[in-house]
């Protein structure tokens, strides 16, 4: 079980914990020794992957998943614990190692409470990762429970602002989601097999099978969809976003709106579309409606945020938004680009989560209204903001752009007027985005400054130029380089989008 | 069989009456006897007319008497206690385990 | 010629930028500056071997038979979205493409040079340095693209490099807004071209793939362009809103030059952009990035002709736009905004020149592709003499410290140089024979009265606009009346620095000369050489014209008199509406702020706060609501309960006692 590769994304963070526990209650040099090592050993270990999946497709390795293994758990229900990775989850692996990584700096002055709260730090990326690596459905929501819980300790403990309530929000919401989810699960395990069979959770057998009735299909797809979809910040479930991330931590911000919330597109297409096919041919529609106006919708009520946070929030949804509306054009092209969109938008959001809170640690404000001109006083910080900020409008050479071109694109390769009216609509997003973006900008970077006090302030230490830096590298890295990724994405949509024709 | 069964049914009734209206603890643990009893009656009874070759009915008053024995011992302790700290028996001046 | 040229002359300035962006904080700003000029001057060299190889090498791969070929010097992948359409970076090097490497190189190496004197003292030297390295980079990338997705691309950095110079100043709130409006209003047109893209894409690769469009990938420039048939037909028997589906895309395409090339309605971001540097105005927003409409139609010709109705359409929409920015530009104070108007009015008039122009012989007509060559020989002569302007607008404002010709007049005086080029602007842009502009325009003016009489004639009203508010502008900074405050204080407006002054002396030989180029043997729309020709009937109309508003500006305003305010007084209100550029900001100030900020936005987050969330909030509350009511029954009395276990005891044996029975 060691052998596999796989396995060890789960224990290194459970040995990050260990480690972790072993420390002092406030010795930060052994807290930040511990989370430093763990998470570039993690880092190395998903750049490893990367190389090492990239080589072995280059080697002409065909099979869906590579690294797989699987160890019964609890048989009477035939759980496995079942681990296997395609380029999609490679690259998630990555993207939650980078920002993992990103996020230990960040939180590098963490109080009160360092330890306890680089545990839950450390449990929540258990989580994560455990989800990426998992091709069995119940090990799979196992995770995405372990990944969501911390957050309401996070939130309520080290937040700020109404954290009781916006904690218990999205921990609520994301509950009512996980339930819908587990029904939705649940339906499918049931129906995994032809009538005899014995029904089992591995994501592939049941694509293989592939014995689900479309009736059935159809009411697990809306539960399953629904499910991610609230991950997903899909409208309207998404109102736990704005207050969950206003009031989180810098870096739990940066893990939640950075991975978190990919694991509920990453499992809309992972399960409900690939699981389901039919009932996703049938009944994208409804979706489609529904992230529509998740995009247009969230790009207009940040333009009128005062708090950078929601504006952010408010950007999220509206990107994430787009994330599914790719996904549920349901053509090689456009998922593309909704997986190019979850790397973009983590690595951006995770950037410009980073940002504010470091802003926020110098203001003690994050009202826009009360700070500007923060480039004469922080150009370093203001300068990463802007970069956020270009990456966030689609700007060619940062990531945005090639995500939201390759889902463009690619959406607008459904010829009926139903597509091509809501592609135009979240095109017309790109436009709303720079209103928005500018704006910020406009205000809190360039201009005069506001408030006399701000002058004293410093610029970014060397652990923040640090976290941001890498994360702008990764940004830039896919904006400018962005053919290897797209090709390895669109490789390992092969078995999904021949699922989907098969169910015409 | 009537005849024993209409005081048990009389008995248990003021049992029930005498717990729901009585304030004083004692009052309430005597009533509970009642009701108590009148289960008791109604074992032997259904023993020795129903089933007159096994005892398992007086067997299980019997136990029952025990039992019962026990609790008022342990009731009576716990009334005392509460007087001790509340300085009265009344059953409304406990009312603090809810919500 | 091999890759490496073409490579380095993107390459050069990418590293410019990298370097002086990055370590430019920690560089002195003498360093910064050299570097930048260096770097530059290395660049504007390559270039021009380029355009020499090209031109005149008399290579078989850049001239066959006579005629200019276009050669796809090299073409990588680089973003595959399907088989068929496949982005790549690449290096297209034909006629214009090479006229324009030339023109961005001199105008961007002189900028560098004359911001050197002009941007001395402004903090954040090595910034300024670092973006126009950007910019020149954007806008090389921009011409060389090889497919119409790469110069997407190119085009959105080139207005991100636009905002970045705009804002240049960041700490005035009106670079700031200027800057933004100016990203946001061309981004919205972008947002038009980027659907245009989309259509015409979808359609050109739903093609066969063994058929003449199949070669490529769908945004190939030279593959569409070679086919503008094929790819009319396969678009054919999609309709939409009563045209047909190739005409909407390109109208939306060329709505993203509209946007760039400031074209009404979309012309509003461009006088404010004149918050920035002077220089940067030379540079951007009067001799290259605005004319990337242009240069987009250009590129895009053959396709163009193909719809008939989108010519028209370009034609229309610069006819109107010429006309208002010349009337606009008559009642503008600042110097700046008359040059930007007026940039604005000599764009349109490329526009028009191209929407006459026709793709194949016409009958009647002495040459179809007279408006391409003349629109392409205006742009060059344009972005000479205008870039002289503008960087002797810079110099007034260096001497005066104001933007307004009412803090000047009699300037002659104290700046020769300034004055002499300056006039030698003028009279280029108002088209004085033996100036550049006088070339360009007749073959303009010959080209649209080809078409039609009615856009000769309209043209030619502008052209002798243009010539009367250059020359007003003119007599109020050089002539007039002296600003006492020159002699009042000590401070005496002079010359500028060599730095600024020796590109003003450069750009005004240029303007003299550069129209006796024989630029038809260069820039055709067919590749194949045209001995350019004075048409003497249109030549003497628009030389007449011109004189005689050049006379009208002499006496109205050569030496102060009351003439000016007492026209002006004749139709206060119109003076008042051309000066308020006939209200069109106010317009889209309320439609922008009134309408979609304070409605849509606010409503839509007010809809979110309180219907959406509160829906969620309400779930919430009412369970909360339901256990606080349902909570009394655990009332801590035994007695209550032994009443409800009493109850409840007996109604399960009623239920029992029924059920059974």
């Amino acid at each position: 079980m060691f052998s596999n590769f796989l396995i060890w994304f789960v224990i290194v963070p459970v040995i990050m914990m260990a480690g972790l526990a072993c420390c002092g209650n406030s010795n930060m040099k052994a807290i930040r020794t511990v989370m430093v090592v763990c998470s570039t050993v993690l880092l190395g270990m998903a750049i490893w992957l990367v190389c090492e999946f990239l080589d072995m497709r280059a080697a002409g390795d065909t099979s869906e998943m590579l690294f797989t293994g699987s160890w019964m758990w609890y048989e009477p229900l035939n759980i496995h614990l079942a681990v296997g990775v395609d380029g999609i989850s490679v690259l998630m692996l990555l993207l939650s190692a980078i920002i993992v990584f990103a996020g230990t700096f960040a939180s590098w002055k963490i109080d009160p409470l360092p330890k306890n709260f680089f545990l839950w730090f450390a449990l929540l990326s258990t989580g994560v990762f455990g989800f990426f690596i998992s091709i069995d459905m119940f090990t799979m929501f196992m995770f995405y429970e372990v990944a969501l819980i911390p957050m309401y300790l996070l939130i309520g403990v080290w937040g700020t602002g109404r954290k009781e309530y916006s904690a218990m929000k999205l921990t609520l919401m994301l509950m009512g989601g996980s339930a819908f989810l587990m029904l939705g699960l649940l339906g499918i395990y049931w129906h995994s097999v032809p009538a005899g069979g014995v029904p089992t959770w591995n994501i592939l057998e049941i694509a293989h099978n592939s014995a689900i009735a479309p009736s059935w299909q159809n009411l697990l797809f809306c539960f399953t969809f629904v499910g991610f979809g609230v991950l997903g910040a899909m409208f309207p479930f998404h109102t736990w976003s704005p207050d969950g991330h206003a009031c989180a931590p810098t870096a739990v911000s940066m893990l939640h709106a950075g991975v978190l919330m990919k694991l509920g597109g990453y499992g809309c297409f992972r399960i409900a579309i690939y699981l389901l096919p039919s009932a996703a041919q049938e009944l994208a529609w409804i979706f489609i409606i529904l992230t529509g106006i998740s995009i247009v919708y969230g790009a207009f009520s940040a333009c009128v945020q005062t708090d950078l946070k929601y504006i952010n929030a408010y950007s999220s949804v509206s990107h994430c938004g787009m994330v599914l509306f790719a996904i549920l054009m349901l053509n090689r092209t456009a998922m593309t680009g909704g997986i190019l969109q979850m790397l973009s938008h983590g690595l951006m959001t995770a950037l410009f989560f980073a940002l504010i809170g470091m802003i926020y640690g110098r203001t003690h404000t994050r009202d826009i209204r009360q700070m500007g001109g923060l480039m004469k006083i922080m150009p370093y910080l203001g300068v990463c903001y802007m970069i956020a900020g270009f990456a966030s409008l689609g700007l060619p050479g940062m990531s945005g752009f090639v995500a939201e071109m390759t889902i463009f694109f690619g959406a607008f390769e459904n010829g009926d007027m139903f597509h091509r009216v809501f592609v135009i609509a979240a095109t017309c997003a790109i436009v709303i985005t720079a209103v928005y973006i500018l704006r910020v900008v406009g205000k809190l970077i360039l201009g005069p400054v506001q408030d006399d006090h701000h002058l004293t302030l410093t610029d970014a230490t060397w652990w923040e130029r640090f976290s941001t830096a890498t994360l702008i590298v990764c940004l830039a890295g896919i904006g400018f380089f962005p053919n290897w990724i797209n090709e390895t994405i669109q490789h390992s949509f092969t078995p999904i989008i021949n699922a989907l024709n098969m169910a015409i | 069989m009537l005849w024993y069964l209409v005081p048990s049914v009389i008995m248990f009734a003021a049992g029930v009456y005498g717990f729901c209206t009585r304030k004083n603890m004692i009052a309430l643990l005597i009533s509970l006897e009642l009701m108590l009893n009148s289960a008791d009656l109604n074992f032997v009874v259904f023993n020795r007319f129903l089933f007159p070759g096994s005892m398992e009915g007086m067997v299980f008053t019997l136990f029952a008497i025990a039992i019962a024995a026990a609790e008022t011992a342990i009731a009576i302790a716990i009334i005392i206690n509460i007087y001790r700290a509340v300085g009265n028996t009344d059953i409304n001046s406990v009312k603090q385990m809810k919500f | 010629m091999g890759t490496t040229l073409p490579i380095l002359i993107l390459a050069i300035p990418f590293a410019m930028f990298l370097i002086l962006g990055i370590g430019g904080v920690k560089m002195s700003r003498k360093l910064a500056g050299i570097l930048g000029i260096c770097a530059n001057g290395t660049l504007a060299v390559l270039a021009y071997i380029v355009a020499f190889t090209y031109f005149f090498s008399g290579d078989a791969a850049f001239i066959l038979d006579g005629v200019r070929q276009q050669v796809q010097i090299f073409d990588v992948t680089w973003l595959a979205f399907t088989e068929r359409m496949v982005v790549n970076i690449g290096f297209l090097l034909d006629p214009i493409c090479a006229m324009m490497l030339v023109v961005i190189t001199t105008i961007s190496f002189m900028v560098h040079l004359y911001s050197w004197g002009y941007m001395e003292h402004e903090p954040g030297f090595q910034r300024y340095y670092a973006f126009l390295s950007l910019f020149t980079f954007s806008m090389l990338g921009l011409v060389v693209a090889t497919n119409i997705f790469q110069m997407y691309i190119f085009w959105e950095l080139v207005g991100v490099s636009s905002y970045l110079l705009i804002g240049f100043f960041y700490k005035l709130p009106s670079a700031v807004a200027a800057s933004k409006k100016a990203f946001i209003v061309t981004r919205f047109a972008d947002l038009f071209m980027l659907i245009g893209i989309l259509v015409l894409s979808y359609y050109v690769s739903h093609t066969p793939a063994d058929g003449p469009l199949g070669g490529a990938s769908a945004f190939n420039f030279l593959m569409l362009n070679s086919n503008p048939g094929n790819v009319l037909a396969s678009t054919v028997g999609a309709t939409f809103m009563g045209g047909s589906v190739l005409t909407w895309a390109m109208i939306f395409i060329f709505v993203g030059g509209m946007g760039k090339s400031a074209m009404m309605p979309l012309h509003i971001w461009l006088p404010d952009a004149m918050e920035g540097p002077t220089p940067v105005s030379a540079l951007i927003h009067a001799a290259t990035m605005v004319v990337a409409g242009v240069y987009l139609v250009a590129r895009f010709f053959p396709v163009f002709c193909i719809v008939p109705d989108s010519l028209t359409f370009i034609t229309v929409v610069g006819a109107i736009t010429a006309f208002y920015a010349a009337v606009v530009a008559c009642a503008q104070i600042d110097i700046k905004r008359i040059l930007a108007f007026s940039t604005i009015s000599q764009i349109a008039f490329m526009m028009v020149a191209l929407g006459c122009a026709y793709n194949e012989p016409v009958e009647g007509v002495h040459y179809s592709g007279l408006g391409y060559m003349a629109g392409m020989f205006h742009l060059f002569t344009h972005a000479m003499f205008k870039a002289l302007l503008f960087l002797g607008a810079g110099c007034l404002i260096h001497a005066v410290h104001s933007n307004n010709y009412t803090e000047m007049g009699g300037l002659r005086k104290y700046m020769p140089i300034c004055h002499i080029t300056f006039l030698i602007g003028c009279l280029a842009i108002a088209g004085i024979w033996p100036f550049s502009g006088f070339f360009s325009k007749d073959e303009m003016l010959a080209a649209m009265f080809s078409r039609h009489w009615f856009w000769g004639a309209w043209m030619t009203m502008v052209a002798g606009l243009t010539a009367f508010y250059m020359f007003r502008m003119y007599y109020m900074v050089f002539w007039w009346e002296e600003n006492p405050k020159y002699r009042e204080s000590g401070h005496k407006p002079h010359d500028a620095p060599w730095q600024m002054s020796l590109p003003l002396i450069i750009l005004a030989l240029v303007s003299c000369v550069a129209g006796f180029i024989p630029f038809g043997e260069f820039v055709t729309f067919n590749g194949e050489p045209y001995h350019i020709h004075i048409e003497p009937s249109v030549a003497a109309t628009s030389l007449t014209v011109a004189v005689a508003a050049i006379a009208l500006a002499t006496v109205m305003y050569a030496k102060k008199n009351p003439l000016p305010s007492k026209i002006k007084n004749l139709w206060p209100g119109l003076w008042t509406a051309a000066n308020r550029r006939f209200y069109w900001d106010e317009i889209y100030q309320f439609i922008t702020h009134r309408f979609i900020f304070n409605i849509i936005c606010r409503g839509i987050a007010w809809f979110d706060r309180h219907i959406i969330d509160g829906t969620m909030d309400a779930m919430a509350t009412v369970t909360q609501w339901c256990s606080v009511r349902i909570k009394g029954m655990q009332s801590g009395s035994i007695q209550t309960y032994v009443i409800w276990y009493f109850i409840g005891a007996v109604l399960l044996a009623a239920v029992t006692w029924i059920c059974i029975l």
